[in-house]
């Protein structure tokens, strides 16, 4: 290259108004903030990884505990995500050929695209509101050892598990739900189980047919199971009944699977939610005729930059959460 | 506006006419990468799932790879990191990449050094 040459392109460098990567200023600090965005999820994602492997032999296994479908009973293992991966990978689609029809400068149709970009969007969030609700709700209850170890049941003649219901005794006992505001001012009970753990140990030892699980992998990599001896040794160690999952105790299994995916889910959520919020304002703008007479749709592109990265986002935390 | 698109994927292995075209035939190929994840999840084969590689399962290792394939479509066609510059792209992708593995290899071999000391060690955590 000549670039001893002294020619007029050398004032323009240092005069501004060069553009070395050819990108727009807005859209080049959009990728700034993907990029700082993207290491705070992989600093979450490599957490989660950090526990899972000081765990590694008592984590649950994602398959038996996302297994809902809305409206359907029984068992469907990764269906619903699978579903919900897709959706967001269509409105992933959308976007981009809103983003295309941008650069034609076709009003009509960015507006159809970015419509149907945030109905994606709005179905996306709210699967996932209804994953939370069903993984809060818990299926079938576990109990919690002294030392926060869980203990499934399972019915021994047909191997599937066993809800406390299956089981548990009603006895005539009262017991009260521990609130704050009769007791001890700090300490409450944020819910109060279906049995009490007096009435799930009595209802164990009078149903022969019902086994324990604990949390530990054998080489199978499935939860083991116990025998009747040892389930009636192991249920004494038993502290407290635990219906469905929140930040401290988790009926699927090790508290930090259910706390890690509260805050995974819930960021992602949360970014969906703000691309969903974005795209709206950007979709007033593109109806109101915006960007039509700016002459270009450059914005169109920075939010679909952002809605994408959501998206790139999603098909990790699916990978890391429920597949691997 | 010039808006150049390059559209081919695949190494130039396939070829699209235009740009919306390409966007489709890239949902084809994200669509199947999913259901066959998905359905692998599901089947979860025995001779996956029973070898290992690197210390970890085979299965595992098709899952995240499939991940990185994927990742890489929605950002080079998806988020058109394809028809950005050279220098901007690698700057986009190879720090990021750089700075994850590194914790990825620090947080990981801590987490099982730790997981020895409460199987090695002499902590009664189960109880």
């Amino acid at each position: 290259m000549d670039t001893t040459v002294s020619t007029g392109t050398e004032d323009s460098v240092w005069g501004g108004g060069n553009r070395p990567l050819g990108a727009s200023y807005g859209k080049m600090m959009m990728w700034f903030f993907i990029m700082s965005d993207a290491l705070t999820f992989s600093g979450f994602l490599v957490a989660y990884g950090f526990s899972r492997f000081k765990f590694i032999e008592l984590w649950p296994i994602a398959d038996e505990v996302f297994t809902h479908v809305p409206f359907f009973h029984g068992n469907y293992p990764m269906y619903y995500v699978a579903f919900m991966t897709f959706i967001l990978i269509m409105s992933s689609v959308t976007m981009v050929l809103a983003v295309d029809a941008g650069h034609k400068l076709k009003q009509s149709k960015v507006i159809l695209y970015m419509f149907l970009t945030i109905i994606g969007g709005a179905i996306f969030v709210g699967s996932q509101a209804w994953e939370w609700a069903t993984f809060i709700k818990g299926d079938y209850g576990a109990v919690e050892t002294n030392s926060g170890r869980i203990l499934q049941f399972v019915d021994a003649e047909t191997g599937e598990r066993a809800a406390l219901a299956d089981f548990a005794e009603t006895l005539p006992e009262e017991r009260v739900k521990h609130v704050a505001s009769e007791g001890i001012w700090f300490e409450g009970e944020g819910y109060k189980t279906s049995y009490s753990l007096n009435e799930v140990v009595e209802g164990f030892k009078a149903t022969p047919n019902i086994l324990i699980r604990t949390e530990q992998l054998n080489e199978e990599g499935e939860k083991t199971l116990l025998d009747r001896k040892e389930s009636l040794a192991k249920i004494l160690e038993a502290n407290q009944v635990v219906e469905g999952a929140n930040l401290v105790h988790n009926e699927y299994g090790h508290r930090l699977f259910a706390d890690f995916f509260f805050f995974i889910t819930g960021f992602h959520g949360f970014h969906v939610f703000s691309g969903v919020v974005i795209n709206i304002i950007i979709f007033f703008n593109v109806i109101l005729g915006t960007y039509q007479r700016r002459g270009h749709y450059e914005m169109v592109e920075k939010v679909g930059l952002y809605w994408h990265f959501v998206d790139l986002v999603w098909v990790f935390v699916f990978t890391f959460f429920y597949l691997v | 506006m010039a808006h150049e698109h390059k559209l081919e994927i695949f190494r130039g292995l396939v070829k699209f006419k235009s740009n919306t075209q390409k966007i489709w035939g890239v949902l084809i190929f994200l669509s199947i990468v999913t259901t066959i994840e998905v359905a692998l999840g599901i089947v979860k084969p025995r001779a996956l799932t029973h070898s290992h590689f690197l210390g970890m399962k085979l299965l595992n290792w098709i899952f995240i790879i499939l991940t990185l394939v994927k990742a890489y479509y929605i950002a080079w066609d998806f988020m058109h990191l394809r028809d950005e510059k050279t220098p901007l792209r690698r700057v986009i992708v190879w720090t990021p990449i750089f700075l994850i593995c590194y914790l990825i290899f620090i947080l990981l071999f801590e987490a099982d050094y730790i997981y020895n000391v409460y199987k090695d060690g002499f902590i009664t955590w189960n109880f």
